[in-house]
């Protein structure tokens, strides 16, 4: 039989606010344990939540971004359990009445195609504690320095059919928050990480099959491997005429496996119920039109003004917009050298990104500026030096030398356009090389790379190449 | 003595130098020694704290700096945190618990001066009306030591009724001020919902619990509500309507006043020499210029039931922080989580407190939530709908604060549902946010009964002129209990 695999993800994108959703403590991460945790968020007897009006505003500006509907009234309710890391013993979040509600996005498949996948829903919710199982012998360790942090979940409709699916709609929800600003989508920090629904179904059934949920991914290639495997497992119970438990599993990178956490008659009933301690929230048409016009360009947009003004791929467009920084530089370097957005294209996602790469820097951490760039692509464009010329003056640059003018002074890779000197050259080579002469004219043809390789080395380099090319097979040809 | 004198008289009494807050404050502080073995109104007696706060209020006086308020002790209900003093909420669970921190409440009467002498006896998470289900043991009512105060701030109530403090707070989630200060003989006012801070006031009911006062009078309570009241940026529930001057407003005319008496307050389960005093009641107020109108509120009949899911389902959920991990009560040697969990509540928390958890627990659960809690809050909705409309003809409602006077010690223990019932006439005031306030009114058997007054939201002002004006005609709130307390 075939089978067709149904995929939703529950994105946790922690809001990037000073202090926490309901309490003055600071969000920063990497703090001595339990250093940011106030009364508050240690739940202590008599303490109230406040709302952080801050984390109401980002998760507005997600609702508008993706053309959501952005509730005008919504209600934080309480989920009732109990664990050692959950100091109330409940969590404040949305329930029935979320603040952004059905909205779209548009994510950019592999191959470039667009897909068009349904957002259910986006509530607000304070984070828990951890639990530190090492460290302490027989006993466990509580930090609450995560406890309160404001997340915003995202909940997609069960829309897309394969891992690589859910992946890009990730990543496209990852690029959307870091340009809206209101998450630093850390994933390694846990600041960005899904849950993933995932089940399968006979092709050509409009029925979903029994799904089971996978919690706690942190990293895109650990989305797509747990999804797979899951998928492979599901397949194979019901190949072999078992039935899929409704579930909550956990993926082990280590094994490269999902497995078993605990089972739908093992949950929780979490009791949910308005939070009497906070006022519903009521926003006016006013203060929702105020954030609309905070909005950044989006990256959808973005990719669209790359394609139709400047002319670029739709690949390029996409690597260019994956991050709002990326895209800043490369606009940058396009507005300084006033033309040739698609060979400043090249070099941002090219030489560029493998410096960066190679040196494990992000692009604001660049030692090579966008006007340093355009300024050193500017010497390429007037023919002063050649693009293989520009590779040695960029890795100049990268360690320091100083700007592409210094260093094409200093070392002498002005590139010759004399076309006198070009010819007295081309007449040294062929006369040093009279047997290689022989041979070309006689026909063979493939010596003429010989020729331009010679002159290039008798010149280092400098000479322009599409005049040695046209100056070499007129004399050539004798 | 110094020790009757209200609020009023011992800021005059401090202003003219008759006395000093520190000569005041020793001799409360001995009177509790004295008096309180047989009472139990306290749990915890701050002297040296109190000693430190009237002599500096001492200096404030001396330098001109001082308020109405400064130098006049007041006790707290044991509910309120209090910066590094134990905070026990009458319960086992907090027994080893010093809060950190000042509710608000505290905070802000420490502002203005007062003296706290020591926190006063609960009902345990202020769930009781009679407070013998608190952890430190029952209060004894002033007025005939085998009764009860009333509940849950009963330590409040006799501490006052017996002239060891001049006032206390108090809180109120379905009558926890007005009960006991009808029994205790003395006035209790219970605010609107949001007037006074919850912050740091440990959550039975959190949108039914509000702060207030337990004084000898109404001018009393004016004075010390204004200084308690106000937004506070830490409670979002808190309201951010401007406080008027409640004292400023005490002694106007009653001329016009037109008084509803919801006639099913005045039902077979009302006690018919209880009912007499009210209605003893009316007839000084028809004197002071007021008209009298029955008013029927056919939706009060469902306030106990109504409320009896409510605030479970809120405390259920209030008090799941209270779980041995970071605070409070932790059971010896727990063999692993769950065995922590189970018997650091089960042995911290008392058998009331388990009932409405388990209760609370039970209407919010999967299957029962909207048969229970979604129904009853269609039923408060139906409840304030009916105060409103009334509101509409009448300025304020006037009806008795209990069925009875106080009973006996153990009397009601053995059957909830007889206990609850106790809070008939006041829960629906709860439900719908509204102020009340309890006054003496006469005597049943020698023992003090209230007459409940019920106002319009954010009518704190009118309430306190209305009950002030009764108070100029009468003298039941100056009768003291007993030649003890002379």
């Amino acid at each position: 039989m075939e089978w067709e695999t149904v995929i939703g993800l529950e994105i946790h994108a922690q809001l990037n606010t000073l202090s926490k959703i309901f309490s003055g403590a600071s969000t920063a991460y990497g703090a001595e344990p339990n250093s940011q945790a106030c009364l508050v968020d240690l739940g202590y007897p008599g303490q109230l939540p406040v709302l952080n009006a801050q984390a109401v505003a980002k998760a507005v500006k997600f609702g508008l971004a993706t053309g959501s509907k952005v509730a005008r009234r919504s209600v934080f309710a309480r989920k009732n359990y109990f664990y050692p890391d959950l100091p109330k013993g409940y969590q404040i979040s949305q329930f029935e009445l979320p603040i952004v509600e059905t909205g779209k996005l548009e994510v950019v498949l592999e191959d470039g195609s667009i897909k068009i996948v349904g957002l259910t829903r986006a509530h607000l919710e304070e984070d828990a504690g951890k639990s530190l199982h090492e460290d302490f012998a027989g006993m466990t360790g509580i930090d609450l320095n995560r406890a309160g942090t404001p997340l915003l979940e995202i909940v997609s409709e069960p829309e897309m059919y394969n891992a690589k699916e859910a992946v890009a709609y990730m990543k496209t929800i990852h690029t959307l928050v870091r340009y809206l600003d209101i998450s630093d989508g850390n994933m390694a920090e846990g600041s960005f990480r899904c849950d993933a629904n995932v089940s399968v179904r006979p092709k050509g059934s409009d029925k979903l099959g029994t799904r089971s949920e996978i919690k706690n991914l942190n990293s895109f290639r650990f989305v797509e491997r747990a999804i797979n495997f899951e998928v492979e497992r599901q397949i194979d119970i019901l190949e072999s005429g078992g039935k899929v438990v409704q579930e909550t599993r956990l993926y082990d990178s280590v094994k490269d496996e999902t497995r078993s956490m605990r089972s739908k008659e093992e949950a929780n009933d979490y009791r949910y119920f308005p939070d009497p301690d906070l006022l519903p929230v009521v926003l006016e048409e006013s203060y929702i039109e105020d954030i609309a016009k905070t909005l950044p360009e989006l990256p959808g947009q973005k990719r669209k003004r790359f394609i139709d003004e400047h002319g670029l791929s739709a690949y390029d467009a996409g690597v260019l917009t994956a991050s709002r920084e990326l895209g800043d530089y490369y606009e940058h370097v396009v507005e300084r050298l006033g033309s040739d957005p698609k060979l400043a294209a090249n070099w941002v996602s090219g030489e560029l990104a493998g410096a960066l790469n190679k040196a494990g820097l992000d692009i604001t951490e660049s030692v090579v500026g966008p006007e340093a760039l355009a300024d050193m692509l500017g010497r390429i464009v007037d023919n002063t030096i050649s693009g293989k010329i520009a590779k040695d003056v960029f890795e100049a640059m990268w360690s320091g030398e100083g700007t592409a003018d210094e260093i094409i002074e200093a070392r002498g890779l002005k590139q010759i356009t004399d076309s006198s000197a070009i010819e007295a050259v081309i007449d040294q080579v062929m006369e040093a090389n009279p047997g290689q002469l022989a041979d070309y004219r006689s026909g063979k043809d493939k010596l003429f790379g010989f020729f331009v390789g010679q002159v290039m080395k008798a010149t280092q380099g400098k000479a322009n190449p599409a005049q040695v090319n046209d100056v070499l097979r007129k004399k050539l040809a004798g | 003595m110094m020790h009757k004198k209200t609020v009023a008289e011992i800021s005059r009494s401090l202003q003219a130098r008759e006395f000093s807050s520190v000569e005041i404050t020793r001799h409360l502080l001995s009177r509790i020694d004295s008096l309180d073995k047989n009472l139990n109104s306290f749990i915890t007696v701050t002297a040296d704290f109190a000693l430190a706060a009237a002599a500096a209020a001492d200096k404030r006086i001396a330098s001109g700096d001082a308020g109405p308020l400064t130098g006049v002790p007041i006790a707290h209900k044991d509910i309120f945190c209090t910066d590094g003093v134990r905070t026990s909420c009458g319960s086992r669970m907090l027994d080893n618990f010093v809060s950190p921190y000042d509710a608000t409440v505290v905070a802000r009467l420490k502002d203005a001066g007062m003296v706290m002498l020591g926190k006063t006896n609960m009902d345990e998470f202020a769930m009781g009306s009679s407070n013998e289900t608190s952890f430190y043991g029952p209060v004894h009512n002033p007025w005939d030591l085998n009764t009860v105060p009333g509940g849950s701030s009963g330590g409040s109530a006799a501490a006052v009724a017996a002239r060891l403090a001049p006032v206390a707070t108090g809180t109120d989630t379905g009558g926890s001020i007005r009960q006991p200060a009808a029994l205790a003989g003395i006035t209790g006012v219970k605010p609107t919902y949001g007037r006074v801070s919850r912050y740091g006031m440990i959550a039975f009911a959190s949108s039914l619990d509000q702060a207030g006062t337990l004084t000898q009078n109404a001018e009393d309570a004016a004075l010390v509500l204004e200084a308690m009241s106000g937004f506070d940026k830490h409670d979002s529930t808190s309201s951010p309507a401007a406080v008027p001057s409640y004292h400023g407003s005490l002694n106007e005319s009653l001329e016009g006043l037109r008084v509803g008496v919801p006639q099913e307050f005045l039902d077979e389960g009302l006690d018919p020499q209880n009912r007499a005093a009210v209605e003893a009641a009316l007839e000084v107020y028809r004197s002071l210029g007021a008209t009298i109108h029955p008013v029927s509120m056919p939706s009060l009949a469902l306030s106990v039931p109504t409320y009896y899911v409510v605030a479970p389902a809120e405390a259920s959920s209030n008090l799941s922080r209270f779980d041995g991990v970071r605070f409070g009560y932790r059971c010896e040697n727990p063999v692993d989580l769950v065995d922590m969990y189970k018997r650091s509540r089960g042995e911290g928390f008392g058998e009331e407190v388990k009932r409405r958890i388990m209760t609370g627990t039970y209407v919010l659960s999967a299957g029962y939530y909207d048969a229970y809690y979604l129904q009853a809050q269609k039923v408060r909705q139906l409840i304030a709908e009916d105060f409103t409309r009334v509101f509409k003809e009448v300025d304020v409602l006037m009806g008795p604060t209990t069925p009875e006077p106080a009973f006996e010690l153990g009397a009601k223990t053995a059957d909830p549902i007889t206990m609850y019932l106790n809070d008939i006439y006041t829960i629906g005031v709860n439900l719908a946010g509204l102020p009340g306030v309890s006054i003496p009114c006469g005597f049943v058997n020698d023992l003090p009964v209230g007459l409940q007054l019920i106002g319009s939201h954010f009518s704190e002002a009118k309430l306190l002129n209305v009950a002030h004006r009764y108070q100029q005609e009468t003298d039941w709130h100056q009768r003291l209990p007993g030649s003890d307390y002379e």
